[in-house]
Protein backbone atom coordinates (compact mmCIF):
# COMPACT_ATOMS: atom_id res chain seq x y z
CA UNK A 1 0.00 0.00 0.00
CA UNK A 2 2.70 2.46 1.23
CA UNK A 3 4.52 1.25 -1.95
CA UNK A 4 1.82 1.98 -4.57
CA UNK A 5 1.54 5.77 -2.66
CA UNK A 6 5.08 6.39 -3.32
CA UNK A 7 5.75 4.74 -6.21
CA UNK A 8 2.72 6.96 -7.62
CA UNK A 9 4.60 10.09 -5.94
CA UNK A 10 7.57 9.37 -7.55
CA UNK A 11 5.85 9.11 -10.91
CA UNK A 12 3.89 12.55 -10.39
CA UNK A 13 6.78 14.27 -9.61
CA UNK A 14 8.91 12.98 -12.71
CA UNK A 15 5.69 14.17 -14.32
CA UNK A 16 6.38 17.35 -12.79
CA UNK A 17 9.61 17.91 -13.71
CA UNK A 18 9.16 16.77 -16.92
CA UNK A 19 6.30 19.40 -17.75
CA UNK A 20 8.69 22.72 -15.82
CA UNK A 21 11.12 21.45 -18.26
CA UNK A 22 9.35 21.58 -21.24
CA UNK A 23 7.87 25.07 -20.40
CA UNK A 24 11.83 26.31 -19.40
CA UNK A 25 12.34 25.32 -22.95
CA UNK A 26 9.78 27.30 -24.12
CA UNK A 27 10.75 30.44 -22.45
CA UNK A 28 15.26 29.56 -23.35
CA UNK A 29 14.11 28.82 -26.31
CA UNK A 30 13.51 32.24 -28.05
CA UNK A 31 16.68 33.46 -25.83
CA UNK A 32 19.27 31.69 -26.93
CA UNK A 33 18.21 32.28 -30.51
CA UNK A 34 19.01 35.95 -29.61
CA UNK A 35 22.12 35.37 -28.44
CA UNK A 36 23.09 32.44 -30.99
CA UNK A 37 21.76 34.85 -33.35
CA UNK A 38 23.76 37.87 -32.30
CA UNK A 39 26.75 35.83 -32.79
CA UNK A 40 26.33 35.01 -36.41
CA UNK A 41 27.67 36.42 -39.66
CA UNK A 42 24.94 38.46 -41.65
CA UNK A 43 25.32 35.90 -44.15
CA UNK A 44 23.95 33.06 -42.36
CA UNK A 45 20.92 34.96 -40.36
CA UNK A 46 18.12 33.43 -42.22
CA UNK A 47 19.80 30.21 -43.12
CA UNK A 48 17.66 27.11 -43.23
CA UNK A 49 17.50 25.46 -41.02
CA UNK A 50 17.92 28.02 -38.45
CA UNK A 51 20.87 27.24 -36.54
CA UNK A 52 21.01 27.46 -32.63
CA UNK A 53 24.77 26.96 -32.30
CA UNK A 54 26.10 29.15 -34.81
CA UNK A 55 28.30 27.21 -37.33
CA UNK A 56 30.87 30.18 -37.16
CA UNK A 57 31.17 32.19 -34.19
CA UNK A 58 31.79 36.50 -34.72
CA UNK A 59 31.89 38.91 -32.62
CA UNK A 60 31.30 41.69 -35.29
CA UNK A 61 27.84 42.31 -34.73
CA UNK A 62 28.78 43.56 -31.40
CA UNK A 63 31.68 45.83 -32.14
CA UNK A 64 29.46 47.44 -35.34
CA UNK A 65 26.37 47.70 -33.42
CA UNK A 66 28.42 49.33 -30.22
CA UNK A 67 30.07 51.66 -32.45
CA UNK A 68 26.77 52.90 -34.47
CA UNK A 69 24.04 54.95 -33.89
CA UNK A 70 25.43 56.76 -30.89
CA UNK A 71 24.41 53.11 -28.70
CA UNK A 72 27.17 54.51 -26.06
CA UNK A 73 25.50 57.45 -25.39
CA UNK A 74 21.88 55.70 -25.76
CA UNK A 75 23.23 53.24 -22.58
CA UNK A 76 24.76 56.22 -20.57
CA UNK A 77 21.58 57.91 -21.08
CA UNK A 78 19.19 55.23 -19.91
CA UNK A 79 21.86 54.48 -17.05
CA UNK A 80 21.17 58.34 -16.14
CA UNK A 81 17.68 58.14 -16.00
CA UNK A 82 17.43 55.29 -14.52
CA UNK A 83 19.36 56.01 -11.61
CA UNK A 84 17.58 59.73 -11.08
CA UNK A 85 14.24 58.12 -10.85
CA UNK A 86 15.27 55.84 -8.76
CA UNK A 87 17.13 58.26 -6.29
CA UNK A 88 13.83 60.49 -6.67
CA UNK A 89 11.69 58.06 -5.79
CA UNK A 90 13.21 56.83 -3.10
CA UNK A 91 13.84 59.84 -1.74
CA UNK A 92 10.00 61.48 -2.73
CA UNK A 93 8.01 58.40 -1.92
CA UNK A 94 10.24 57.64 1.46
CA UNK A 95 8.75 60.96 2.86
CA UNK A 96 5.21 60.61 1.55
CA UNK A 97 5.38 57.47 3.02
CA UNK A 98 6.78 58.18 6.80
CA UNK A 99 3.93 60.81 6.78
CA UNK A 100 0.82 58.63 5.88
CA UNK A 101 2.46 55.72 8.33
CA UNK A 102 3.02 58.16 11.44
CA UNK A 103 2.50 61.82 11.68
CA UNK A 104 -1.47 62.56 12.10
CA UNK A 105 -2.78 65.11 10.04
CA UNK A 106 -6.13 67.03 9.25
CA UNK A 107 -6.97 65.26 5.70
CA UNK A 108 -5.35 62.52 5.78
CA UNK A 109 -7.01 59.62 4.45
CA UNK A 110 -8.54 61.35 1.77
CA UNK A 111 -4.74 62.98 0.36
CA UNK A 112 -3.68 59.41 0.38
CA UNK A 113 -6.49 58.27 -1.75
CA UNK A 114 -5.70 61.22 -3.65
CA UNK A 115 -2.21 59.65 -4.46
CA UNK A 116 -3.86 56.11 -4.93
CA UNK A 117 -5.77 57.19 -8.16
CA UNK A 118 -2.29 57.58 -9.82
CA UNK A 119 -1.75 53.56 -9.43
CA UNK A 120 -4.79 52.90 -11.08
CA UNK A 121 -4.71 55.37 -14.25
CA UNK A 122 -3.38 53.76 -17.64
CA UNK A 123 -0.19 55.57 -17.87
CA UNK A 124 -0.31 55.37 -21.63
CA UNK A 125 -3.47 57.66 -21.40
CA UNK A 126 -1.52 60.70 -19.94
CA UNK A 127 1.16 60.91 -22.87
CA UNK A 128 -0.74 63.48 -24.18
CA UNK A 129 -1.33 66.25 -21.58
CA UNK A 130 2.14 65.21 -19.79
CA UNK A 131 3.40 66.13 -23.66
CA UNK A 132 1.92 69.21 -23.36
CA UNK A 133 2.77 70.44 -19.74
CA UNK A 134 6.61 68.65 -20.57
CA UNK A 135 6.61 71.10 -23.51
CA UNK A 136 4.96 74.62 -21.44
CA UNK A 137 8.01 73.19 -18.93
CA UNK A 138 10.54 73.11 -21.53
CA UNK A 139 11.04 69.69 -20.68
CA UNK A 140 10.70 67.92 -23.73
CA UNK A 141 14.14 66.72 -25.23
CA UNK A 142 15.88 66.40 -22.01
CA UNK A 143 16.65 63.58 -19.74
CA UNK A 144 15.10 65.45 -16.75
CA UNK A 145 11.39 65.38 -18.85
CA UNK A 146 11.96 61.77 -19.10
CA UNK A 147 13.22 61.40 -14.89
CA UNK A 148 9.63 63.48 -13.85
CA UNK A 149 7.66 61.54 -15.42
CA UNK A 150 9.35 58.27 -14.45
CA UNK A 151 8.80 59.51 -10.87
CA UNK A 152 5.22 60.26 -11.17
CA UNK A 153 3.96 57.08 -12.70
CA UNK A 154 5.75 55.52 -9.95
CA UNK A 155 5.50 57.73 -7.01
CA UNK A 156 2.17 56.63 -5.92
CA UNK A 157 2.57 52.56 -5.88
CA UNK A 158 5.91 52.63 -4.01
CA UNK A 159 4.70 54.79 -1.33
CA UNK A 160 2.11 52.48 -0.72
CA UNK A 161 4.67 49.74 -0.68
CA UNK A 162 7.02 51.55 1.78
CA UNK A 163 4.28 52.76 4.06
CA UNK A 164 3.84 49.16 4.64
CA UNK A 165 6.55 48.90 5.54
CA UNK A 166 7.41 51.67 7.89
CA UNK A 167 3.83 50.32 9.85
CA UNK A 168 5.49 47.35 10.37
CA UNK A 169 8.81 48.77 12.58
CA UNK A 170 7.72 49.15 16.20
CA UNK A 171 6.86 52.52 17.25
CA UNK A 172 9.07 51.86 20.52
CA UNK A 173 11.94 52.65 18.56
CA UNK A 174 10.93 56.25 17.53
CA UNK A 175 9.37 57.19 20.53
CA UNK A 176 12.48 56.49 22.42
CA UNK A 177 14.24 59.24 20.26
CA UNK A 178 11.31 61.47 20.52
CA UNK A 179 11.58 61.79 23.80
CA UNK A 180 15.11 62.43 23.42
CA UNK A 181 14.27 65.52 20.92
CA UNK A 182 14.72 64.34 18.07
CA UNK A 183 12.74 65.83 15.14
CA UNK A 184 10.44 63.78 12.63
CA UNK A 185 12.92 64.38 9.94
CA UNK A 186 16.27 63.12 11.99
CA UNK A 187 13.99 59.99 13.35
CA UNK A 188 12.83 59.17 9.65
CA UNK A 189 16.78 59.47 8.33
CA UNK A 190 18.56 57.64 11.21
CA UNK A 191 15.78 55.18 12.55
CA UNK A 192 13.10 54.53 10.14
CA UNK A 193 14.72 53.80 6.87
CA UNK A 194 18.00 51.92 8.17
CA UNK A 195 15.57 49.30 9.28
CA UNK A 196 13.60 49.41 5.69
CA UNK A 197 16.36 48.09 3.48
CA UNK A 198 14.58 45.43 2.27
CA UNK A 199 11.79 47.16 1.38
CA UNK A 200 13.93 50.13 -0.15
CA UNK A 201 15.90 47.58 -2.42
CA UNK A 202 12.08 46.66 -3.64
CA UNK A 203 11.37 50.19 -4.77
CA UNK A 204 15.20 50.70 -6.07
CA UNK A 205 15.03 47.40 -8.32
CA UNK A 206 11.17 47.96 -9.59
CA UNK A 207 11.87 51.77 -10.37
CA UNK A 208 14.90 50.82 -12.26
CA UNK A 209 13.49 48.04 -14.70
CA UNK A 210 10.64 50.29 -15.20
CA UNK A 211 12.34 52.96 -16.45
CA UNK A 212 15.11 50.77 -17.78
CA UNK A 213 11.98 49.65 -19.79
CA UNK A 214 10.02 52.79 -20.53
CA UNK A 215 9.37 52.97 -24.18
CA UNK A 216 6.13 55.06 -25.14
CA UNK A 217 7.46 58.32 -23.16
CA UNK A 218 10.81 58.48 -23.90
CA UNK A 219 9.08 57.89 -27.66
CA UNK A 220 7.45 60.91 -27.41
CA UNK A 221 9.29 63.19 -25.46
CA UNK A 222 12.58 62.63 -27.29
CA UNK A 223 13.42 63.71 -30.98
CA UNK A 224 16.65 64.43 -30.51
CA UNK A 225 19.22 61.55 -31.33
CA UNK A 226 21.74 61.97 -28.44
CA UNK A 227 18.72 62.28 -26.14
CA UNK A 228 17.76 58.95 -26.86
CA UNK A 229 17.22 56.05 -24.12
CA UNK A 230 18.20 52.40 -25.12
CA UNK A 231 14.41 51.16 -25.78
CA UNK A 232 14.03 54.17 -28.78
CA UNK A 233 17.52 53.43 -29.84
CA UNK A 234 17.10 49.96 -30.24
CA UNK A 235 13.95 50.03 -31.92
CA UNK A 236 14.78 52.63 -34.29
CA UNK A 237 18.27 51.10 -34.91
CA UNK A 238 15.91 47.82 -36.15
CA UNK A 239 13.43 50.27 -38.34
CA UNK A 240 16.54 51.49 -40.01
CA UNK A 241 19.09 48.23 -40.58
CA UNK A 242 16.10 46.31 -41.21
CA UNK A 243 17.73 42.63 -41.87
CA UNK A 244 20.87 43.76 -39.55
CA UNK A 245 19.33 41.34 -36.42
CA UNK A 246 22.43 40.17 -35.64
CA UNK A 247 23.62 43.64 -34.82
CA UNK A 248 20.08 44.26 -32.95
CA UNK A 249 20.33 41.54 -31.02
CA UNK A 250 23.79 42.52 -30.34
CA UNK A 251 22.85 45.49 -28.71
CA UNK A 252 19.70 44.02 -27.07
CA UNK A 253 22.09 41.36 -25.47
CA UNK A 254 24.18 44.42 -24.04
CA UNK A 255 20.93 46.46 -22.83
CA UNK A 256 19.88 43.30 -21.40
CA UNK A 257 23.19 42.92 -19.01
CA UNK A 258 22.17 45.54 -16.64
CA UNK A 259 18.74 43.97 -15.85
CA UNK A 260 20.06 40.49 -15.07
CA UNK A 261 22.89 42.03 -12.83
CA UNK A 262 20.61 43.82 -10.63
CA UNK A 263 17.74 41.06 -11.10
CA UNK A 264 20.24 38.03 -10.29
CA UNK A 265 21.52 40.41 -7.73
CA UNK A 266 18.28 41.22 -5.37
CA UNK A 267 16.30 38.23 -6.43
CA UNK A 268 15.28 37.47 -3.07
CA UNK A 269 13.72 40.85 -2.38
CA UNK A 270 12.04 40.48 -5.71
CA UNK A 271 10.22 37.57 -5.37
CA UNK A 272 8.94 38.98 -1.79
CA UNK A 273 8.36 42.31 -3.48
CA UNK A 274 6.21 41.07 -6.02
CA UNK A 275 4.46 38.84 -3.99
CA UNK A 276 3.39 41.09 -1.41
CA UNK A 277 2.60 43.96 -3.41
CA UNK A 278 1.76 42.08 -6.93
CA UNK A 279 3.93 44.95 -8.76
CA UNK A 280 4.22 44.33 -12.02
CA UNK A 281 7.92 44.26 -13.48
CA UNK B 1 14.19 75.01 8.89
CA UNK B 2 10.19 76.07 9.00
CA UNK B 3 9.22 73.23 11.61
CA UNK B 4 12.16 74.81 14.07
CA UNK B 5 10.60 77.80 14.13
CA UNK B 6 7.45 76.95 14.34
CA UNK B 7 7.82 74.85 17.36
CA UNK B 8 8.45 77.62 19.90
CA UNK B 9 5.46 79.87 18.51
CA UNK B 10 2.63 77.32 18.85
CA UNK B 11 4.39 76.13 22.29
CA UNK B 12 3.06 79.67 23.55
CA UNK B 13 -0.12 79.59 22.04
CA UNK B 14 -1.11 76.23 23.48
CA UNK B 15 -0.23 77.67 26.72
CA UNK B 16 -2.66 80.68 25.85
CA UNK B 17 -6.14 80.46 27.52
CA UNK B 18 -8.21 81.32 24.50
CA UNK B 19 -11.04 78.59 24.26
CA UNK B 20 -10.16 77.39 20.88
CA UNK B 21 -6.76 77.83 21.22
CA UNK B 22 -5.58 73.89 21.80
CA UNK B 23 -8.05 73.01 18.84
CA UNK B 24 -7.75 74.90 16.27
CA UNK B 25 -3.90 75.88 15.87
CA UNK B 26 -3.01 72.05 16.57
CA UNK B 27 -4.37 71.08 13.66
CA UNK B 28 -3.04 73.63 11.66
CA UNK B 29 0.36 73.00 13.26
CA UNK B 30 0.08 69.50 12.30
CA UNK B 31 -0.82 70.02 8.76
CA UNK B 32 2.59 72.12 8.24
CA UNK B 33 4.19 69.53 9.88
CA UNK B 34 3.12 67.30 7.71
CA UNK B 35 3.47 69.49 4.56
CA UNK B 36 7.38 69.30 4.25
CA UNK B 37 7.10 65.63 4.16
CA UNK B 38 4.17 65.80 1.34
CA UNK B 39 4.77 68.83 -0.42
CA UNK B 40 7.60 67.49 -2.84
CA UNK B 41 6.46 64.03 -3.69
CA UNK B 42 2.83 65.47 -4.34
CA UNK B 43 4.30 68.20 -6.48
CA UNK B 44 5.89 65.91 -8.84
CA UNK B 45 2.76 63.55 -9.26
CA UNK B 46 0.18 66.46 -9.68
CA UNK B 47 2.47 68.31 -12.13
CA UNK B 48 3.03 64.91 -14.24
CA UNK B 49 0.68 62.62 -13.25
CA UNK B 50 -2.94 64.11 -11.51
CA UNK B 51 -3.10 67.33 -13.60
CA UNK B 52 -2.36 65.87 -16.63
CA UNK B 53 -4.99 63.30 -16.02
CA UNK B 54 -7.19 66.45 -15.31
CA UNK B 55 -6.16 68.55 -18.35
CA UNK B 56 -6.67 65.47 -20.36
CA UNK B 57 -10.59 66.10 -19.99
CA UNK B 58 -10.28 69.22 -21.28
CA UNK B 59 -8.13 69.00 -24.30
CA UNK B 60 -10.95 66.26 -25.28
CA UNK B 61 -13.69 68.83 -25.53
CA UNK B 62 -11.69 71.19 -27.96
CA UNK B 63 -10.56 70.30 -31.55
CA UNK B 64 -7.23 71.30 -29.87
CA UNK B 65 -4.32 73.66 -31.36
CA UNK B 66 -0.90 72.42 -30.65
CA UNK B 67 0.93 75.90 -32.04
CA UNK B 68 -1.59 77.99 -29.91
CA UNK B 69 -3.74 76.40 -27.42
CA UNK B 70 -5.99 79.97 -26.63
CA UNK B 71 -7.07 79.09 -30.28
CA UNK B 72 -8.40 75.93 -29.68
CA UNK B 73 -12.27 75.51 -30.38
CA UNK B 74 -14.39 74.36 -28.11
CA UNK B 75 -16.04 71.10 -29.96
CA UNK B 76 -18.44 69.71 -26.89
CA UNK B 77 -18.50 65.58 -27.08
CA UNK B 78 -17.80 65.74 -31.16
CA UNK B 79 -14.17 64.11 -29.89
CA UNK B 80 -16.28 61.15 -28.55
CA UNK B 81 -18.94 60.27 -31.14
CA UNK B 82 -16.31 60.66 -34.06
CA UNK B 83 -14.11 58.32 -32.60
CA UNK B 84 -17.80 56.09 -31.63
CA UNK B 85 -18.14 56.24 -35.50
CA UNK B 86 -15.23 55.55 -36.84
CA UNK B 87 -14.28 52.21 -38.30
CA UNK B 88 -10.59 52.04 -37.81
CA UNK B 89 -11.32 53.11 -34.46
CA UNK B 90 -13.62 50.11 -33.71
CA UNK B 91 -11.52 47.82 -35.65
CA UNK B 92 -8.68 48.80 -32.85
CA UNK B 93 -11.28 48.24 -30.33
CA UNK B 94 -12.08 44.77 -31.34
CA UNK B 95 -8.70 44.28 -31.68
CA UNK B 96 -7.34 45.10 -28.35
CA UNK B 97 -10.66 42.85 -26.76
CA UNK B 98 -9.37 39.76 -28.52
CA UNK B 99 -5.68 40.48 -27.42
CA UNK B 100 -7.01 40.71 -23.87
CA UNK B 101 -9.79 37.62 -24.21
CA UNK B 102 -6.58 35.60 -25.87
CA UNK B 103 -3.74 36.75 -23.35
CA UNK B 104 -5.60 36.67 -19.79
CA UNK B 105 -6.67 32.88 -19.95
CA UNK B 106 -3.77 32.31 -21.42
CA UNK B 107 -1.85 33.96 -19.02
CA UNK B 108 -3.76 32.91 -16.03
CA UNK B 109 -4.32 29.21 -17.01
CA UNK B 110 -0.28 28.88 -17.72
CA UNK B 111 0.63 30.59 -14.79
CA UNK B 112 -1.80 28.91 -12.48
CA UNK B 113 -0.06 25.40 -14.00
CA UNK B 114 3.86 26.64 -13.60
CA UNK B 115 2.63 27.84 -10.13
CA UNK B 116 0.58 24.36 -8.68
CA UNK B 117 4.15 22.61 -10.78
CA UNK B 118 6.33 25.10 -7.78
CA UNK B 119 4.23 24.59 -5.04
CA UNK B 120 5.53 20.91 -4.16
CA UNK B 121 8.89 19.78 -2.57
CA UNK B 122 10.74 19.54 -5.49
CA UNK B 123 14.68 20.54 -5.99
CA UNK B 124 15.74 23.28 -8.11
CA UNK B 125 12.58 25.18 -7.35
CA UNK B 126 13.92 28.87 -7.17
CA UNK B 127 16.22 28.05 -10.76
CA UNK B 128 12.89 27.63 -12.27
CA UNK B 129 11.25 30.86 -10.57
CA UNK B 130 14.39 32.84 -11.95
CA UNK B 131 14.20 31.21 -15.27
CA UNK B 132 9.88 31.86 -15.91
CA UNK B 133 10.64 35.14 -14.65
CA UNK B 134 13.11 35.91 -17.24
CA UNK B 135 11.00 37.42 -20.17
CA UNK B 136 8.89 39.38 -17.28
CA UNK B 137 11.86 41.51 -16.93
CA UNK B 138 13.06 41.55 -20.29
CA UNK B 139 12.41 44.97 -21.99
CA UNK B 140 9.38 44.89 -24.45
CA UNK B 141 11.28 46.08 -27.12
CA UNK B 142 13.51 43.95 -26.89
CA UNK B 143 10.99 40.40 -26.44
CA UNK B 144 9.12 42.25 -29.15
CA UNK B 145 11.70 42.02 -32.07
CA UNK B 146 13.02 38.73 -31.14
CA UNK B 147 9.10 37.62 -31.63
CA UNK B 148 8.98 39.56 -34.77
CA UNK B 149 12.33 37.74 -36.08
CA UNK B 150 10.95 34.32 -35.25
CA UNK B 151 8.12 35.08 -36.92
CA UNK B 152 9.71 36.04 -40.20
CA UNK B 153 7.86 34.43 -42.96
CA UNK B 154 11.36 33.43 -45.06
CA UNK B 155 14.04 31.88 -42.71
CA UNK B 156 12.34 32.48 -39.68
CA UNK B 157 12.34 29.93 -36.80
CA UNK B 158 8.27 29.18 -36.73
CA UNK B 159 8.16 28.67 -40.32
CA UNK B 160 10.70 26.26 -40.16
CA UNK B 161 9.66 24.33 -37.42
CA UNK B 162 6.15 24.36 -38.86
CA UNK B 163 6.86 23.35 -41.94
CA UNK B 164 10.06 21.20 -42.18
CA UNK B 165 10.02 19.66 -38.55
CA UNK B 166 6.18 19.14 -37.75
CA UNK B 167 5.22 19.37 -41.60
CA UNK B 168 1.80 21.09 -40.53
CA UNK B 169 2.42 23.77 -43.44
CA UNK B 170 3.16 22.96 -47.18
CA UNK B 171 4.76 26.84 -47.73
CA UNK B 172 5.88 29.44 -45.45
CA UNK B 173 3.43 31.62 -43.92
CA UNK B 174 4.02 35.01 -43.96
CA UNK B 175 2.73 36.19 -40.76
CA UNK B 176 3.56 39.67 -40.34
CA UNK B 177 1.83 41.07 -43.18
CA UNK B 178 -1.76 39.53 -42.71
CA UNK B 179 -3.86 41.65 -40.87
CA UNK B 180 -5.14 38.61 -38.71
CA UNK B 181 -1.47 36.24 -38.80
CA UNK B 182 -0.05 39.18 -37.51
CA UNK B 183 -1.89 38.92 -34.22
CA UNK B 184 -0.33 35.42 -33.78
CA UNK B 185 2.81 36.46 -32.42
CA UNK B 186 1.56 39.72 -30.93
CA UNK B 187 -0.88 37.24 -28.67
CA UNK B 188 1.79 34.27 -27.99
CA UNK B 189 4.59 37.22 -26.77
CA UNK B 190 1.55 38.63 -24.83
CA UNK B 191 1.33 35.56 -22.98
CA UNK B 192 5.12 34.53 -23.16
CA UNK B 193 5.33 37.54 -21.42
CA UNK B 194 2.89 37.16 -18.65
CA UNK B 195 3.30 33.62 -17.31
CA UNK B 196 6.20 34.18 -14.87
CA UNK B 197 4.83 37.31 -13.41
CA UNK B 198 1.36 35.32 -13.00
CA UNK B 199 2.81 31.95 -11.71
CA UNK B 200 4.97 34.13 -8.92
CA UNK B 201 1.49 35.87 -7.15
CA UNK B 202 -0.39 32.62 -7.60
CA UNK B 203 2.79 30.94 -5.71
CA UNK B 204 2.23 33.46 -3.53
CA UNK B 205 -1.11 32.79 -3.13
CA UNK B 206 -0.94 29.17 -3.32
CA UNK B 207 1.73 29.22 -0.15
CA UNK B 208 -0.41 30.84 2.27
CA UNK B 209 -3.21 27.84 1.99
CA UNK B 210 -2.44 26.02 4.99
CA UNK B 211 -1.54 22.38 3.63
CA UNK B 212 -3.21 21.29 7.05
CA UNK B 213 -6.90 21.53 4.87
CA UNK B 214 -5.68 19.29 1.71
CA UNK B 215 -4.28 16.79 3.95
CA UNK B 216 -7.27 16.36 6.02
CA UNK B 217 -8.92 15.91 2.82
CA UNK B 218 -6.76 13.68 1.03
CA UNK B 219 -7.00 11.33 4.10
CA UNK B 220 -10.65 11.46 3.81
CA UNK B 221 -10.58 9.88 0.12
CA UNK B 222 -10.16 13.26 -1.86
CA UNK B 223 -8.65 13.12 -5.28
CA UNK B 224 -6.30 15.52 -6.06
CA UNK B 225 -8.70 16.98 -8.78
CA UNK B 226 -11.39 17.33 -6.55
CA UNK B 227 -9.10 18.69 -4.01
CA UNK B 228 -7.91 21.45 -6.07
CA UNK B 229 -11.52 22.24 -7.57
CA UNK B 230 -13.09 22.49 -3.92
CA UNK B 231 -10.17 23.42 -1.62
CA UNK B 232 -7.28 25.16 -3.56
CA UNK B 233 -9.34 27.21 -6.09
CA UNK B 234 -12.37 28.91 -3.75
CA UNK B 235 -9.49 30.03 -1.29
CA UNK B 236 -7.27 31.31 -4.44
CA UNK B 237 -9.93 33.11 -5.53
CA UNK B 238 -8.77 36.49 -4.19
CA UNK B 239 -5.63 36.19 -5.63
CA UNK B 240 -7.58 35.19 -8.78
CA UNK B 241 -9.66 38.59 -8.97
CA UNK B 242 -6.74 40.58 -8.46
CA UNK B 243 -4.33 38.80 -10.96
CA UNK B 244 -7.76 39.02 -13.62
CA UNK B 245 -7.70 42.78 -12.32
CA UNK B 246 -4.69 43.54 -13.42
CA UNK B 247 -3.76 41.51 -16.70
CA UNK B 248 -6.67 42.80 -17.79
CA UNK B 249 -5.71 46.46 -17.62
CA UNK B 250 -2.69 45.39 -18.89
CA UNK B 251 -4.04 43.30 -21.90
CA UNK B 252 -6.49 46.76 -22.85
CA UNK B 253 -3.26 49.00 -22.57
CA UNK B 254 -0.95 46.80 -24.48
CA UNK B 255 1.11 48.88 -26.69
CA UNK B 256 4.85 48.33 -27.51
CA UNK B 257 4.37 44.67 -29.65
CA UNK B 258 1.48 46.08 -31.89
CA UNK B 259 3.43 49.55 -32.81
CA UNK B 260 6.63 47.26 -33.41
CA UNK B 261 5.51 44.52 -35.21
CA UNK B 262 2.31 46.26 -37.26
CA UNK B 263 4.62 48.94 -37.60
CA UNK B 264 1.65 51.68 -36.38
CA UNK B 265 -1.78 49.37 -37.60
CA UNK B 266 -0.23 47.81 -41.19
CA UNK B 267 -1.62 46.89 -43.15
CA UNK B 268 -4.78 49.28 -44.13
CA UNK B 269 -5.14 50.54 -40.19
CA UNK B 270 -6.81 46.70 -39.61
CA UNK B 271 -4.44 45.98 -37.19
CA UNK B 272 -4.75 48.93 -34.76
CA UNK B 273 -4.58 48.36 -30.85
CA UNK B 274 -6.62 51.69 -29.24
CA UNK B 275 -3.55 52.88 -27.80
CA UNK B 276 -1.65 52.49 -31.11
CA UNK B 277 -4.51 54.23 -33.16
CA UNK B 278 -4.36 57.09 -29.90
CA UNK B 279 -0.72 57.58 -30.61
CA UNK B 280 -0.85 57.67 -34.46
CA UNK B 281 -4.15 60.65 -34.33
CA UNK B 282 -2.26 62.37 -31.57
CA UNK B 283 1.53 62.55 -32.77
CA UNK B 284 1.25 61.96 -36.44
CA UNK B 285 -2.24 63.31 -37.53
CA UNK B 286 -1.48 66.28 -34.75
CA UNK B 287 -5.35 65.39 -33.83
CA UNK B 288 -4.60 66.16 -29.75
CA UNK B 289 -8.49 66.32 -29.23
CA UNK B 290 -9.14 63.20 -30.85
CA UNK B 291 -6.45 61.38 -29.72
CA UNK B 292 -7.21 62.49 -25.95
CA UNK B 293 -10.58 61.58 -26.11
CA UNK B 294 -9.77 57.90 -27.30
CA UNK B 295 -7.89 57.75 -24.02
CA UNK B 296 -10.56 58.53 -21.86
CA UNK B 297 -12.62 56.12 -23.69
CA UNK B 298 -10.51 53.55 -23.19
CA UNK B 299 -9.99 54.81 -19.40
CA UNK B 300 -13.57 54.78 -19.08
CA UNK B 301 -13.69 51.22 -20.37
CA UNK B 302 -10.68 49.96 -18.07
CA UNK B 303 -12.71 51.46 -15.02
CA UNK B 304 -15.93 49.37 -15.70
CA UNK B 305 -14.36 46.62 -16.47
CA UNK B 306 -12.11 46.23 -13.47
CA UNK B 307 -15.52 47.16 -11.51
CA UNK B 308 -17.45 44.65 -13.44
CA UNK B 309 -14.73 42.06 -12.63
CA UNK B 310 -14.63 42.53 -8.91
CA UNK B 311 -18.21 42.74 -8.56
CA UNK B 312 -19.10 39.24 -10.23
CA UNK B 313 -16.04 37.62 -8.41
CA UNK B 314 -16.87 38.93 -5.26
CA UNK B 315 -20.23 37.37 -5.22
CA UNK B 316 -19.57 34.23 -6.64
CA UNK B 317 -17.44 33.86 -3.04
CA UNK B 318 -20.01 34.36 -0.82
CA UNK B 319 -22.16 31.62 -2.53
Amino acid sequence: MTASISSSRRRGKAGSYLLLAVGSGFVIVPFWFMVSTSLKPQAYIFDIPPKLIPEEVTTANYSEALGKDLFGVYFLNSMVVAIAAVVLTLFLSSMLAYAFARLEFPGKEKIFYLLLIGMMVPPVMLIIPQFLVAKSLHLLDSLLGLVVVYVAMNVSMQTFLLRGFFESIPRELEEAALIDGASRWTIMWRVILPLSRPGLAVVAIFTFLYAWDEFPWAHVAIRETARRTLPIGIALFQSQHLTQWGQVFAASIVALVPVVLVFAVFQRYFVRGISTTGLKG
Amino acid sequence: MTARFARPASDQRRRGTGPFEGTTSKPFRRFWRAAIFLLPGFAVYLTFLFGPMIYSARISLFDWNIVDPTLSEPVGFDNYSRALGDPIFRRAVVNTVAYTLVTVPGQIILGMGVALLLNQAIRGRALFRVLYYLPVITPWVIVTLLFEYMFVGQGGLVNWLLRDVLGVIQKNVLWLADPILTFVPIHLLGIWKGVGWTAIIALAGLQAIPQELSDAASVDGASPLSRFRYITLPLLRPTLVFLMVVLVIGGLNAYISNLLITDGGNPLDLTHFVLTLMYEATFTRLDFGYGAAISYLLAVFVFMVSLVQIRLLRRRVEL
